[in-house]
């Protein structure tokens, strides 16, 4: 009787002990599992994150010991992660700022080692339907910097099946992207977006998003071009000759708006992250960037 | 520090509480307990009594952690608290002129919650009707398995739906520009928003005692009568705290909105605009923005800003009900 009546209380404490102790048990096991393994972490660029997971699924059949784990967020996010400390290898679609490796060098007491592993354009996306094949980086700027003038269709004397309310809508990227600075940098000349753009969060997103929209245009990698839309030629003047984002115009620099991809390491990369590193730079990892669309670097010639 | 005082009188409590129990038996004369019984008891009971409190202790840290963070940028030239609540130009990362306007965020806000609300709270409602009032046992249990599996969908789902499917739907539909918009947004916000009101304002209507519906139909109502005069008013408290749960929902949805509005610093001009709110604003920039830096402190600043509209809409929600209740 007496134990039937305290059963209760007793079960309850058991529970309480119970889950304490398997609290506990997950936590130590957590810890151990993210400090003992041979893990690399990298985070970064969206532009080069169909890039990154085709080199981390690939070096898993080359080295299995070693698990790489990718996740995007933006050139930004990754960058500030490894002033951090929180990843070994950050992957960015821009320079990093003198700023920003002087914040990791005040953080973490080691100097930044840039590696550059491959040659992106930034191609300009419209709609099938678009009939513009031409555009100048003087209209660029027009559309999509603040006080800029071009705002409809007919201002560039086009006018597009499926689009009535003329007007153009800007697609663009969130500010933590390296796509965006680099667009800010080389086309706006360091003047700010007009307000009102559509800030996609993915470089793939951007792409959807001109494929389904008539009035749209866009900015993203050359990797996400897809048949369902359409990539104009980019001319730096008005009269200069216009170049499609293609691997030769990339090479060559005859296309105005490429740009290097770097991998960011703190201090010289050692051991595991060394070696695939260096996997990276080697025909194989380099053939994964013909794979997923970019440019490669030329084997031979030092990374910038 | 300040929470001293507080648990030792909690704990004083706490000994008073289990006192008096434990000397009533001695008196009686009943076979004593043993003594782990006796000392697990008050352990347990004061574990209770702390997690009860805590919530008030995290509310309050987390509000004081919120306002650390954002506090020194007060100071910063570059920021006022005017141009802040005040301008719509919101360039955090400018090269040239940084500006932090948050206007067209709290605009963007207000639309995608209110047009979810509007379009939720008469339809979680009428289901909360017809479920507890109007439907056959089976269909009952059907439908209530099937609302509580809605509103286990997760929110970054209901994103992808968004972006995918209601936006072509108005662009097709509603000869919208662009699919993710105000409209897209609000629309996947009130699918959102229906299963958690329906499902509160279902047990606010299944208190109601059952004597009240017997004397109604008694005097010759309705069922229509019996809902609209005796169910509505006397489940008015419960089915206000499940509108105001819902409208919590909305103002504080980050994943979905992010995915479905555009994401377009703006102030819309219709229901077709594309638009930013100010959950999805912190959501895609506190990744990038360095710790401590200008643009953490500002993000952190509109993280308070949402803590304080939170605040007053359930001090409005508590006032309200409290009003309701003193009425009866």
């Amino acid at each position: 009787m007496r134990n039937h009546r305290l059963s209760p209380v007793g079960f309850l404490a058991a529970a309480f002990v119970l889950a304490a102790a398997l609290l506990a048990a997950g936590c130590r096991k957590g810890g151990d599992g993210t400090t003992g393994s041979a893990g690399i972490q990298m985070k970064g660029s969206d532009t080069m994150v169909n890039l990154v997971q085709a080199w981390a699924e690939e070096y898993r059949k080359v080295a299995p010991q070693v698990s790489v784990e990718v996740s995007g967020g933006g050139s930004g996010v990754g960058i500030a992660a490894l002033i951090r400390g929180a990843v070994q290898i950050a992957s960015s679609s821009r320079d990093m700022k003198p700023q920003e490796m002087d914040q990791a060098r005040r953080h973490t007491g080691k100097e930044v080692r840039e590696f550059t592993v491959g040659y992106d354009a930034l191609a300009i996306y419209v709609h099938k339907e678009n009939p513009l094949e031409v555009i100048t980086f003087e209209q660029l700027a027009e559309i999509y910097a603040e006080g800029g003038r071009l705002t409809q269709w007919k201002d560039l004397k086009i006018s597009i099946p499926g689009c009535s309310g003329d007007e153009i809508i800007r697609i663009s990227r969130q500010s933590s992207s390296g796509t965006y600075e680099f667009f800010r940098e080389h086309v706006l000349l360091n003047r700010d977006f007009k307000l009102g753009s559509r800030d996609m969060n993915g470089s793939k997103e951007v792409v959807e998003l001109v494929e389904r929209t008539p009035c749209a245009i866009g900015y993203s990698g050359m990797g996400y071009a897809t048949p369902a839309v359409k990539v104009i030629r980019v001319a730096e003047r008005a009269n200069a000759p216009a170049f499609e984002p293609s691997v030769e115009n990339t090479l060559s620099r005859a296309y105005p708006i490429a740009r290097a991809l770097h991998l960011y390491t703190l201090g010289d990369p050692q051991g595991a992250v060394k070696d695939y590193i260096d996997w990276i730079l080697s025909p194989a990892g380099q053939k994964l960037v013909i794979d997923t669309g970019y440019v490669p670097v030329r084997t031979g010639e030092p990374g910038k | 520090m300040r929470h001293y005082p507080t648990m030792g009188r909690l704990h004083r409590e706490a000994m008073r509480m289990t006192d008096t129990p434990t000397s009533k038996p001695t008196a009686v004369a009943r076979p004593q307990r043993p003594l782990w019984a006796i000392w697990g008891e008050k352990a347990l009971e004061l574990l209770i009594r702390f997690a009860g409190v805590s919530a008030i202790i995290f509310v309050m840290s987390i509000f004081f952690f919120i306002f650390r963070e954002a506090a020194p940028v007060l100071e910063s030239d570059r920021f006022s608290l005017g141009r802040f609540l005040g301008s719509v130009e919101w360039y955090p990362t400018s090269a040239t002129n940084v500006r932090y306007g948050i206007l067209a965020l709290i605009v963007g806000t207000a639309w995608v919650s209110g047009l979810a609300v509007l379009i939720a709270v008469p339809f979680s409602l009428g289901s909360a009707i017809f479920i507890s009032e109007f439907c056959g046992p089976r269909l009952k249990e059907a439908l209530k398995v099937v609302i509580e599996l809605l509103a286990a969908v997760p929110s970054v789902v209901w994103g992808f739906i968004g972006l995918t499917v209601t936006s072509r739907l108005i662009v097709e539909y509603a000869g919208a520009t662009v699919g993710v918009n105000v409209l897209n947004g609000g629309l996947i916000l009130a699918l959102m928003c229906i299963p958690i009101i329906t499902s509160i304002a279902e047990d606010a209507l299944k208190a109601v005692p059952d004597s009240y519906r017997e004397a109604a139909l008694a005097l010759g109502a309705t069922r229509w009568q019996i809902v609209y005069r005796v169910l509505l008013p006397a489940a008015k408290t419960g089915l206000l705290a499940a509108v105001l749960l819902g409208v919590g929902r909305a103002i504080g949805e980050t994943m979905a909105v992010l995915m479905s509005t555009g994401h377009a610093v703006q102030i819309p001009h219709g229901l077709l605009d594309s638009v930013r709110t100010l959950t999805a604003n912190i959501a895609a920039e506190l990744g990038e923005a360095p710790a401590k830096s200008e643009h953490y402190r500002v993000l952190f600043m509109t993280g308070v800003f949402l803590f304080i509209i939170t605040f007053l809409v359930n001090l409005a929600a508590d006032i309200t009900v409290r009003g309701v209740r003193k009425q009866k």
